[in-house]
């Protein structure tokens, strides 16, 4: 190496120190406020540029939607609990919208592991924020993909017989947000323990198809014998599918009443919408709760 | 002036072993500060501390005049860093890489783009920023780092091993852009590598083995320590000729690589007078200033380079390879 940058250092003066103090001085709560909507929007961004993956993680609600719930529906004609004009795959359907939440919800948190191996973790880590804001921002960023995977799916609504109206899109909206957070906060809690991508993927495989399969996105948790309904009480993405079908079959033209048959009951009290929702509600503030937890012990 | 970085016995055990053990040091601002060692010496260590990224178990630590165990954020307020690994987000452009830093450091929104497109042009980046960071070569990287790193007007700028896995002369333009940055910012760099040759670039340098400050100066004066010029040469039959050499002038002259390496105050009288003076043939010879290896091999016994740091390095550097092409 030749020395010509090792020329005798020429000391200037430090460059405007007075607007580096000024830089300094903001407020904690709301530089975390912003580190939260940065996290946000940066899981966003990239959500977007990743449009193959979009594209691809629409696949399988649709064939679950359109082959497994096709046969089904074919099985079941007849002799079926099914009001009239009402079919298994009309059932399905909020299920599979809720499927869709749910897978993308729960893995979407393994960006917090890739950016732990691939370093942007570091980043975050060591900026002069509150780390509960990685947490927080992770959460919703993973939320508000798993939103708009579910949501999309109402495009197919017409297909199978169930109309779409403007409030009917808000409820789901609504609904769908609230199980995408306690989902992906579930994620987000898990994914700030793991150390690796197989761990988080051997994790989530192990806690993902109990939920999705207890959950009543498939078959109606009524009726079942008592330590099948135990388990799918347990399982937390019960609580949040039950008001989105209600919703969505409500707009389908099906009877409030026909639809009474689905609702579920927790100690012998069935629960109302409100409390469904309550109950994913604290389901998913406490999981973020251990999120932030875990966040802060990382040295 | 006072010290910009100031520490005090600083010590750091991880269950019995003690990475760190009692380090010194005071960094004045606007120096460019070598910390210099092989893998394992104590290097990252005494920067993760410095950078709050570690807590001391012993001694003392500022940075800014703050108190690192004591208000770890605002130390982090007034620092750089640029680690060992790319900490970038390659999905992004660098533009907006930059754009996240800023706003999570709390930049002034007027401000943010006048400042980004300064750094960018510091570090001669202007006409790829709006690429995907994935698309940029390993120096490029690390060249959006090190703007990153300076982008909130930082008092101290922390690289650690900053041109490792770089090729050579991707490392010679890195040093350029970094005291480009040093001169413009007016900041205070501090460096770790185990590249001596990098460690010339450096104002002052620590040389550290086993978790100590085995000694600290300017490049010259710890060159001086070696005591003059290097003479290697080599004859018939080394042994005999050290024993010569031992006689006639009381030198030592130590073996290495079937050569022989001797220290001496002035080293183009004293090769004439070997030439002369031993009773066997010398078959070559060679005078050199000695390096800072040679400086390391007198304080502590042994190269910084070792086989299995080397092989280690070498590893690291597929690692990065594979990250590198492999992902996405």
């Amino acid at each position: 190496m030749t020395n010509a940058i090792t020329e005798a250092p020429t000391r200037e003066p430090a460059a405007a120190p007075a607007e580096r103090r000024a830089v300094r001085e903001t407020n904690a709560y709301a530089a975390s406020l912003t580190a939260v909507w940065v996290v946000w929007k940066r899981d966003l961004v990239r959500y977007w540029r990743d449009r193959g993956r979009v594209i691809a993680s629409l696949m399988q609600p649709l064939l679950y939607l359109v082959i497994f719930g096709t046969g089904l529906s074919s099985l079941m004609r007849g002799g079926s609990s099914f009001p009239k004009g009402f079919n298994y795959q009309q059932f399905l359907y909020p299920g599979v919208i809720s499927m869709a939440v749910l897978f993308t919800a729960m893995f979407g948190a393994m960006s917090i592991v890739w950016d732990r191996e691939f370093g942007f973790m570091k980043e975050l880590l060591v900026a002069p924020i509150d780390r509960s804001a990685i947490a927080i921002g992770k959460t919703l960023g993973g939320a508000t993909q798993a939103m708009v995977q579910g949501v999309v799916l109402l495009v197919l609504a017409p297909f199978i017989g169930i109309t779409v109206t403007p409030l009917m899109v808000l409820q789901v909206l609504v609904l769908v947000f609230i199980l995408a957070f306690a989902l992906s906060a579930l994620g987000v809690a898990v994914g700030s323990r793991m150390k690796s991508m197989q761990g988080f993927q051997v994790v989530m495989n192990f806690l993902m198809m109990p939920i999705f399969f207890l959950s009543g996105a498939l078959f109606p948790l009524t009726g079942l014998p008592a330590w099948l309904t135990v388990l799918t009480r347990i399982d937390p993405a019960s609580y949040g599918i039950g008001p989105i079908r209600k919703v969505v079959l409500e707009a389908g033209g099906v009877p409030a009443r026909a639809l009474d048959q689905y609702a579920i009951d927790l100690f012998g009290h069935r629960l109302s919408t409100l409390e469904e929702v309550g109950i994913m509600l604290v389901f998913g503030v406490v999981m973020m709760a251990v999120a932030v937890y875990n966040f802060q012990q990382r040295d | 002036m006072t010290a910009v970085i100031h520490a005090a016995g600083l010590r750091k055990k991880y269950g019995d072993l003690e990475a760190v053990r009692g380090i010194d040091l005071d960094v004045m601002p606007g120096e460019v500060f070598g910390f210099l060692g092989p893998n394992g010496a104590g290097k990252s260590t005494t920067i993760s501390i410095l950078c709050t990224l570690l807590r001391p178990t012993g001694g003392t630590a500022e940075v800014a005049g703050i108190d690192v165990v004591r208000d770890p954020a605002g130390v982090r307020r007034r620092i750089g860093l640029v680690f060992q690994d790319p900490s970038l987000d390659d999905q992004l452009t660098g533009r907006e890489n930059l754009e996240m830093h800023a706003t999570i450091y709390g930049l002034p929104r007027a401000e943010r783009h006048r400042r980004i497109t300064d750094v960018l042009e510091v570090v001669d980046l202007s006409e790829r920023a709006d690429s995907q960071v994935r698309t940029y070569s390993g120096g490029m990287k690390r060249r959006l780092e090190i703007a990153r790193g300076v982008l909130h007007y930082p008092e101290v700028l922390f690289l650690d091993e900053p041109t490792l896995g770089l090729d050579p002369q991707t490392r010679k333009h890195i040093w350029g852009y970094l005291h480009d940055v040093r001169k413009r910012e007016g900041i205070t760099l501090f460096m770790t590598t185990h590249y001596m040759d990098e460690a010339e670039f450096c104002d002052r340098i620590a040389i550290i083995d086993k978790g100590e400050i085995v000694a600290l100066g300017t490049p010259a004066e710890l060159k001086d320590m070696v005591g003059g010029d290097v003479i290697t040469l080599r004859t018939e039959d080394g042994p005999t000729a050290a024993r010569e050499i031992q006689a006639l002038f009381a030198l030592e002259a130590v073996a290495d690589n079937g050569h022989l390496r001797l220290e001496v105050k002035d080293g183009a009288e004293m090769v004439p007078r070997l030439v002369r003076e031993l009773s066997m043939p010398v078959l070559s010879v060679s005078l050199s200033r000695p390096s800072l290896d040679d400086v390391f091999l007198k304080l502590t016994g042994h190269a910084i380079r070792e086989e299995g740091a080397a092989s280690v390095d070498s590893l690291r550097n597929m690692a990065r390879m594979w990250r590198g092409g492999g992902r996405r």
